[in-house]
């Protein structure tokens, strides 16, 4: 793997980072004929934390990243992102804030018309005056990162889908967002490509401090991150020792018919009683 | 299956056309904003016009000698064959180039931008677009309306000459009117009318063609069976869209040059 061009400590040190939200939901509510989907949730993710978040399919977990992103309007509540209120802007208005923040979608969602090339310079080639030259250098780093180099000139449809969801990370990443969401990046994925992926998220999580919300469906690779953090010095994700478990900016959050019903860290989630929870995670 | 009110069917049906409108007006808006996509804009033109000439080219050859046929077969009984050159230009100029080739093109290029637009839709590529900073307006659907105005203009004009060509070759070879004669007279019927009301029936017809296209494909929801169905939709609503401008038009028009 090609080494971050930022120089940061071994291990990030959540109890310091600032607890100023880079995401804030304030009674969000919406429904979709007729049927509420999200009913009154609040929560917030904190600058430098990974939140992932569960819950059973058409629980609403990709509703709320389309929502962070604006992509669609809530019928009630607020939503801050990086300090605006992403209800009351325009679609115009949101395309600059959006450059803030990367997403990778359920499915990849991969301009199937373009090369891996140019869906990762996307964003730059879009952005201003670039050539094909400029962008090369990033859209190697960010496919580098995702240790798929040697697939710059496929289309997407030649890909598998675990090197499709690389492939989004990739494009997501190249402007280094201050926030990421991922879409259950490991989905349907084998347990080998899915182990890459989260490491790939540790790392964006413990190199680069970038705030991201996470939906998945697999409970095991959210514990996985809570207890792992990512070694710089071995370019690897390595387990925490005993003592450090969860000691790094991992949350969870977990939805149930419209509602959070769980908002908290590892320990507070293993020390839960709630039956349904219970249940979930075990 | 479940009943619906006629007040909510109303209700869908005037939204459908307001967020048409939506789209038709900010397609044509975007124009004159930032960033212009010129390389989308040669990419789209190539495949709607380098795409259609083929289809363009037998419509209107055969067109034209279709109306030869005819229109022969009547003059012929008035004895005043030679007025077939004339008919088969105003025919052609006026009303067939444009119709023809704006209900080919319909079929052919509406459905593809349906399916395309569509298909980016439900595998959330036009939302990554939205979230990767770019408005899919300015960069799929202004090109595509760009290049279809454009290109259908013309288009017509070569149906228009072929049409004519197919014309005289039925007139010629069939009814032994003289070549030249044809020619002539096929010139100097047009008048500046009709040649502005076939140039202007392409424009309108091209943006019916694109915004009709692109706004089923955006709106496009349910899967492939949703893309399957909004590109027939396509078809059909922008084929209707362009017989019904076309009569306003030629309606319009010929009462604004007090036609003969
Ligand atoms: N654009 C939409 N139109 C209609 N219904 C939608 C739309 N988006 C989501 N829904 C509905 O909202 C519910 C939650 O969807 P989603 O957020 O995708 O769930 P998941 O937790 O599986 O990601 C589902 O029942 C889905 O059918
Ligand atoms: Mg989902």
């Amino acid at each position: 793997m090609a080494a971050p061009p930022i120089t940061v400590d071994e291990r990030s040190v959540p109890t310091e980072t600032s607890r100023s939200p880079v995401i804030a939901f304030d009674n969000v509510s919406i429904a979709f004929e007729g049927r509420t989907v999200l009913d009154g949730i609040s929560f917030q993710l904190n600058k430098g934390e990974t939140k992932a978040i569960f819950g059973v399919a058409g629980s609403g977990k990709s509703t709320i990243l389309k929502l962070a992103l604006g992509l669609m309007k809530p019928d009630a509540g607020r939503i801050q992102v990086l300090g605006e209120d992403v209800t009351q802007m325009r679609e115009e208005e949101l395309f600059d804030l959006r450059r803030k923040i990367g997403m990778v979608f359920q499915e990849s969602a991969l301009f199937d018309s373009l090369t891996v090339r140019e869906n990762v310079a996307f964003r730059l080639l879009e952005e201003g005056d670039v050539t094909e030259e400029e962008v090369e250098k990033p859209v190697r780093e960010s496919l580098s990162f995702v240790e798929l180099e040697k697939t710059v000139d496929m289309f997407p449809s030649e890909l598998s889908g675990g090197m499709r969801r690389r492939v989004a990370i990739a494009r997501a990443i190249i402007t280094h967002p201050e926030i990421l969401l991922y879409d259950s990046p490991t989905g349907g994925l084998d347990p080998v490509t899915s182990t890459t992926i989260v490491q790939l998220i540790v790392k964006q999580r413990d190199v680069y401090k970038t705030s991201s919300l996470l939906v998945t469906h697999r409970l095991q690779d959210a514990f996985t991150m809570a207890a792992s953090y990512f070694d710089r010095k071995t370019n690897q994700m390595q387990p925490l020792p005993p003592g450090m478990r969860g000691e790094v900016p991992m949350g969870f959050l977990i939805l149930r018919d419209g509602k959070i019903i769980f908002d908290g860290d590892v320990h507070e989630l293993a020390a839960c009683r709630d039956e349904y929870i219970r249940e979930y995670i075990s | 299956m479940e009943l619906i009110s006629p007040t909510e069917i109303a209700k869908e049906k005037i939204e459908a056309v307001q967020d048409f409108s939506v789209l038709a007006g900010r397609s044509v808006a975007n124009l004159f904003r930032y960033p212009r996509y010129f390389a989308d804009m040669m990419q789209q033109a190539d495949l709607i016009g380098v795409g259609s000439l083929p289809i363009v080219v037998l419509t209107g050859l055969s067109i034209g000698a279709e109306l030869a046929l005819n229109s022969a077969n009547t003059l012929q009984r008035f004895g005043s064959l030679s007025l077939i050159g004339q008919l088969v230009s105003v025919g052609m100029v006026r009303e067939l180039g444009p119709i023809i080739t704006g209900l080919m093109v319909a079929g052919r290029n509406s459905s593809g931008m349906a399916s395309e637009l569509g298909s980016m839709v439900v595998t959330e590529q036009i939302d990554a677009m939205r979230a990767l900073g770019t408005d899919p307006l300015k960069k799929l659907v202004t090109p595509r309306v760009v290049s279809t105005v454009f290109m259908l203009f013309f288009l017509t004009i070569i149906s228009d000459l072929l049409g004519l060509f197919g014309g005289s070759l039925i007139s010629t070879f069939l009814f032994r009117v003289d070549w030249r004669q044809y020619w002539n007279s096929a010139y100097q019927i047009l008048m500046f009318q009709d040649v502005i009301m076939g140039l202007l029936k392409p424009v309108l017809f091209g943006f019916i063609i694109a915004t009709v296209g692109c706004y089923y494909g955006v709106s496009a929801r349910g899967g492939t069976q949703g893309v399957g169905r909004a590109t027939t939709q396509a078809v059909v609503a922008s084929s209707v869209l362009i017989l019904l401008v076309d009569l306003l038009t030629t309606k319009f028009l010929m009462a604004i040059f007090s036609y003969r």
